[in-house]
């Protein structure tokens, strides 16, 4: 019985094999040929993207490492000129920063630790069920922060920021000013939104919008991208954002993820605590 | 080079080039020319994908059942045009960002589609192979053209090197801004279609209208 079963397996395999055979000596147009072709091609295919996909991903990640260090610098607002970029980014202090307490912690190397792989996973992130602002499900426990200091006193503090846009999650930095609530510069580096209305959030025009607003009042995150265009006589011009035209769904959400990662469950205790130290 | 092997290749170059005969691809024409090198790696993108998808088609054009046809060619190009994109964002990651939803659109440029439905299911690898370089050629070179029409003038410079010195950095040339907008490019895309028909009168298509003079009747 059971020499005999390899060799039956072999009939069995031979079997299937000339039955698909069969099925692609049918003519082109019986419906059993078309599904088979289908559901080979469609194998095949997703055979060679994802190989490829996973092949290129750690030369892709280098890349994305290398851009962000680069949104890093240039967000900061330390020059370039006639040095390199990593000559600038070593001025920039990078801490990781426990959300909850707005502490610091030493535990994780800065330079190393990524929020996107904390957010997947269920020990280094929290579930934010009805808090989830900026739709982004689970926030990472903590988040790295960068510096930039000049005679020892903090110049510019830079958050990572990020949520959900209309297509795609926005990825960005917000360069805050010393008090922690006025706005020196915004970027995005990531986003898949519509190209040409969405995308308008990584140009440079909208962003230097930002540059001076102010994003905190007591404590609370109290900006917003406004539909149409602001009004400078309104007395909280100052809080709030030109819409992008056409782009609603994006424009709101950058309201939403500003409003969480300012607020008490993003940096709010770690803004508190930067400073209240300086007093 | 046999007769038939240089034709195919070089036909869709000037004789029937895919952006100014058969007036197809245009969109990607006008949104990537405004500098050299997007539109060089984007010349090479497609390129890459038409003969390779065309290729592909041909190889099981006996086994494309005529119903599903044109998804089967689109899944085909498709899935070139995402591993195109994801090599793009392993060595050129600068370039991928700017041209990242132009890549993206590969799929729906009718260049492709095009050749896939009206040589690759019909003809054998070889031809389909010449055919599909030739129409990648003749789409590259019209980009390119364009593009080099479209930075000199409008930035003065070429791959980022500076060419014409700018008025505002002390030179004499003043960029000419129309040249970075969209309706620059459709601008000398059409004195190119111009250029071209005047120099080869058989691709003036014939007039679907003629506009008749009527005879008015005086009336004071």
């Amino acid at each position: 019985m059971r020499a005999d079963a390899p060799i039956q397996d072999n009939a069995r395999i031979g079997g299937r094999f000339a039955k698909l055979k069969a099925i692609f000596a049918l003519p082109n147009d019986d419906p059993r040929k078309t599904l088979a072709v289908a559901v080979a091609l469609c194998l095949a295919c997703s055979v060679v993207v994802s190989t490829t996909a996973v092949a290129l991903r750690p030369l892709q990640e280098r890349n994305a490492a290398l851009a962000l260090k680069e949104e890093i610098v240039r967000v900061s607002g330390l020059s370039t000129q006639g040095r390199s970029l990593d000559d600038a980014f070593e001025e920039i202090e990078v801490r990781v920063v426990e959300l909850e307490s707005g502490r610091f912690v030493d535990a994780e190397d800065p330079m190393t630790f990524s929020y996107r792989e904390a957010a997947q996973d269920p020990d280094a992130s929290t579930a934010l069920g009805e808090h989830d602002l900026a739709d982004i499900d689970r926030r990472p426990n903590r988040m790295p922060v960068y510096l930039v200091r000049r005679d020892g006193e903090v110049e510019t503090i830079i958050l990572p920021v990020y949520g959900a846009g209309l297509w795609s999650t926005m990825h960005g930095l917000l360069a805050l000013a010393p008090d922690g609530r006025t706005a020196k510069a915004l970027t995005f580096y990531e986003q898949r939104e519509t190209a040409g209305l969405g995308s308008e959030v990584a140009s440079d025009s909208w962003l230097s919008e930002w540059t001076g607003k102010v994003l905190l009042e007591n404590g609370e995150p109290v900006i917003a991208v406004v539909k149409g265009s602001v009004d400078p006589a309104s007395p909280n011009a100052e809080h709030r954002v030109d819409g992008l035209s056409g782009a609603t769904l994006t424009s709101n959400g950058v309201t939403n993820l500003m409003q969480f990662w300012l607020g008490d469950r993003g940096y709010g205790p770690f803004l508190n605590r930067l400073t209240a130290d300086r007093g | 080079m046999d007769k038939t092997t240089g034709r195919l290749v070089l036909e869709p170059i000037i004789d029937n080039n895919p952006i100014t005969l058969q007036i197809l691809g245009i969109c990607s024409a006008l949104a990537v020319t405004t500098k050299l090198a997007p539109a060089i790696t984007m010349s090479i993108a497609l390129t890459a994908v038409i003969v390779s998808a065309s290729v592909i088609i041909s190889l099981i054009r006996h086994h494309m059942p005529s119903s599903i046809r044109i998804i089967i060619q689109m899944t085909i190009i498709a899935s070139l045009v995402i591993i195109v994109d994801e090599v793009l964002k392993a060595f050129a990651y600068e370039l991928s960002k700017q041209l990242s939803v132009f890549v993206g659109l590969i799929i729906t440029n009718c260049i492709v589609l095009g050749r896939a439905e009206a040589f690759a299911s019909k003809n054998p690898p070889w031809p389909t192979f010449l055919d599909a370089l030739g129409h990648g050629i003749g789409y590259s070179v019209i980009l390119i053209s364009v593009a080099i029409i479209r930075e000199l003038f409008g930035s003065g410079t070429l791959l980022g090197v500076q060419i014409l010195p700018l008025v505002k950095e002390g030179g004499w040339y003043e960029p000419n801004g129309l040249m970075l907008l969209a309706p620059g490019a459709f601008f000398i895309i059409g004195l190119m279609i111009w250029g071209i028909r005047t120099w080869k009168p058989a691709q003036v298509e014939k007039p679907e209208y003629r506009i008749n003079i009527v005879h008015r009747t005086e009336s004071g």
